[in-house]
């Protein structure tokens, strides 16, 4: 039993991590108010949200499965405040940071109708945070972390999320820049 | 008259265009993007009038609109 | 810069004669001039009691829309919600009009017994004069001088086109930043802090104060019947002064511009109502808030600036456009990227470049712009312009042809 809850643990974990990078990518995407494909935009807000809450309950289902696993040494206290584990306290640390920041994020996307855009997007930002906090914690604890493989995983999600990144700094990110060239002050 | 309307809360509004997509008989995107009301004898064209079939997909507008910018209002007087 | 004032004398009980009501105290009237001029307010018509007689005078908002006063008060006293607000409004960020200035210069007083009665007739636990802070110096001033407004909250506006706009004005008042915010909801419900709020044009509460005196009856001994009183306009343009005049409802254009030592004949067009009116001949028709469109002038902000034929009106209307554009307060897109557009359009015309698209490319913008905003800045500006295509049609043929029969430039 302990052998399938820490072989799920860990597998969640990865999904979710690779939902998280899929939904920041999808994230920086929804913000230029592009299309994709076939895909129009409030297609694209759906499939960014959905991912995203389904990486959210992956996360769940993963420090879940960790806290009924013995093997894990997780404590519920752990669950909310980092760096205080038994087992690698600063990797499982950025693993606990992560998941406060998902929970932030999560909780004030569900209600941004009542807290109002700019307490959301402010929030929102927190996602930059988010991602590479999450993947440091996957190389740094996961038991896979440092293998090739894994490695190799991580290496093409990081170059995923890096490509996007230096896309959204790029000058024609937004699509509707070009038509609101503002030639007077 | 009785009805509802949507509202455009143009502070917000930066033009995304997922309105445009949901409700396009109603809306168009004018040169820099903002939603247009397609109808243009409509005076206030911050408050696009809905028939009763435009009911959900104005309120899918309204949910998934990035900047909260759209509301669906009562039609007053 | 002053109408000439009727000298202060003792309060006869009746309100002034003629037209000269605004500034019977005198220039600078103090607490006792002001009194001895216009006497004590009359109780039977404070309270509730006052919307009433507003109803009958027929007095409509002097800040530009005209609204009739009875019915905004009405809204607000009616309202479920308790703890009114009542702001006085004297931001005149109208470059062509100074009238509110003048008012709060020379009869603070008047100013302060209106919105003390709006107050008292709606119940409003909260009052507010908001102004650019040379209009709150001499009410600072005229507080000290009474013992009854000291509930009177002073706010100041930025010197800027937008800050007189109702919501902007609340926005103001909570915040700090006067700029217009997105309303659902009427002010009469809800406004300042969710309260029941009423909004009046200082010079609308001027011409409250004496209603609440003199009553309806003898505020309709000057005007015409669709269009009673007296108002305040702001003279300017090709006139010898800039000067602010106290004129019966009603009155001809070319009275207003003899009054003001200018001669009719020597101008091409007058600009009624601010950079939001209309363009319109110096003479023929009456300045009046109701009436039917070709023989009457909606006075708007009370303002009328005068063009003389030496000047083109469409390089002055471009000059007002790109003013306007550059007032946008830049929240909403259609207004912070359609008037800068508009501009842009607009100076092809006034110098002559551009063909009969250009024509239409103006229709175009303009239907882009107006209407789409938390405020109604675009849509005052879009109704500037078309009021210029339509009144300056002949020199629009010109323009389009790459002609121009008059000196180009700012007046």
């Amino acid at each position: 039993m302990n052998e399938a809850l820490w072989a799920f643990g860990r597998a969640s974990g990865a999904v979710s991590l690779g939902l998280f990078t899929l939904s920041v990518v999808l994230g920086i995407l929804v913000r230029s108010g592009r299309p994709l494909l076939v895909l129009p935009r409030f297609s694209l807000v759906l499939v960014h949200r959905n991912i995203a809450l389904l990486a959210v309950v992956f996360l769940g289902l993963h420090v879940g499965s960790l806290l009924l696993d013995p093997l894990a040494q997780l404590r519920a206290a752990d669950v909310v405040v980092p760096f205080m584990g038994s087992f690698k306290p600063f990797w499982q640390g950025l693993g606990t940071l992560a998941l406060d920041l998902a929970a932030a994020i999560a909780v004030t996307s569900l209600l941004r109708r009542r807290l109002g855009p700019r307490v959301f997007r402010t929030v929102h930002w927190a996602t930059y945070a988010l991602w590479p906090v999450a993947m440091a914690h996957a190389i740094g604890n996961g038991t896979d972390g440092t293998s090739t493989w894994f490695l190799g995983l991580a290496l093409a999600a990081s170059g995923a999320v890096a490509a996007a990144v230096l896309w959204r700094l790029s000058a024609g990110f937004i699509e509707t820049a070009r038509h609101r060239q503002e030639s007077r002050v | 008259m009785n009805g509802s309307s949507l509202h455009i809360d143009w502070t917000r509004c930066d033009g995304r265009g997922l309105c445009t997509e949901l409700l396009p008989h109603l809306l168009v995107r004018d040169d820099w993007g903002y939603p247009l009301a397609a109808d243009p004898s409509l005076e206030d064209k911050s408050n696009v009038p809905l028939a009763p079939d435009d009911g959900p997909a104005a309120a899918e507008a309204a949910a998934l609109c990035p900047r909260l910018a759209l509301a669906i209002v009562q039609r007053r007087d | 810069m002053k109408t000439s004032a009727v000298a202060a004398g003792p309060a006869t009980g009746s309100g002034p004669v003629g037209n000269d009501r605004l500034f019977a105290a005198g220039e600078y009237a103090g607490y006792h001039n002001h009194l001895d001029a216009y006497g004590p307010l009359a109780a039977h018509l404070s309270g509730p009691g006052l919307i009433g007689e507003l109803e009958v005078s027929g007095l409509t908002g002097r800040g530009g829309a005209a609204f009739p006063v009875w019915q905004k008060m009405a809204a607000v006293a009616s309202s479920r919600t308790a703890g009114a607000v009542v702001v006085g409004n004297g931001a005149e960020g109208e470059p062509l009009s100074f009238k509110d200035n003048m008012l709060l210069q020379h009869a603070p007083h008047l100013v302060l017994d209106g919105l003390l009665a709006a107050a008292g007739a709606v119940r409003a636990s909260r009052l507010y004069l908001y102004s650019q802070e040379p209009g709150l110096a001499p009410v600072r001033r005229a507080l000290t001088e009474r013992t009854d407004a000291g509930k009177v909250r002073l706010v100041p506006a930025p010197d800027t086109f937008v800050a007189g706009e109702a919501s902007a004005v609340l926005n103001a008042i909570r915040t700090g930043t006067a700029v217009p915010v997105d309303r659902t909801q009427r002010l009469s419900e809800t406004g300042l802090h969710g309260r029941p709020t009423l909004v009046h044009n200082v010079e609308t509460l001027a011409h409250i104060g004496l209603i609440a005196r003199f009553g309806a009856a003898w505020f309709r001994t000057a005007g015409t019947a669709r269009d009673p009183g007296t108002r305040l306009i702001s003279v300017s343009g090709d006139v010898p002064a800039a000067t602010v005049l106290e004129v019966p409802g009603d009155v001809p254009v070319e009275n207003v511009l003899r009054a003001a030592q200018a001669d009719p004949d020597t101008l091409s067009a007058v600009l009624a109502g601010g950079y939001h009116g209309q363009w319109a001949a110096p003479s023929g028709a009456r300045l009046s808030a109701a009436g039917p469109e070709r023989q009457t002038i909606r006075p708007g902000a009370g303002v009328l600036f005068a063009l003389g034929r030496q000047h083109c009106g469409l390089a002055a209307t471009a000059d007002v456009v790109n003013y306007l554009a550059s007032q946008s307060a830049r929240q909403c897109g259609p207004c912070r990227f359609g008037l800068p557009a508009l501009a842009d359009a607009w100076d092809q015309l006034a110098a002559g470049h551009g063909g009969p698209r250009l024509l239409r490319e103006l229709q175009r913008l303009g239907l882009l712009t107006a209407g789409r905003g938390a405020c109604h800045h675009p849509d005052g500006t879009v109704r500037m312009a078309a009021s210029a295509l339509e009144f300056f049609a002949e020199d629009v043929r010109l323009h389009l042809a790459g002609g121009c029969n008059r000196q180009e430039g700012t007046p």
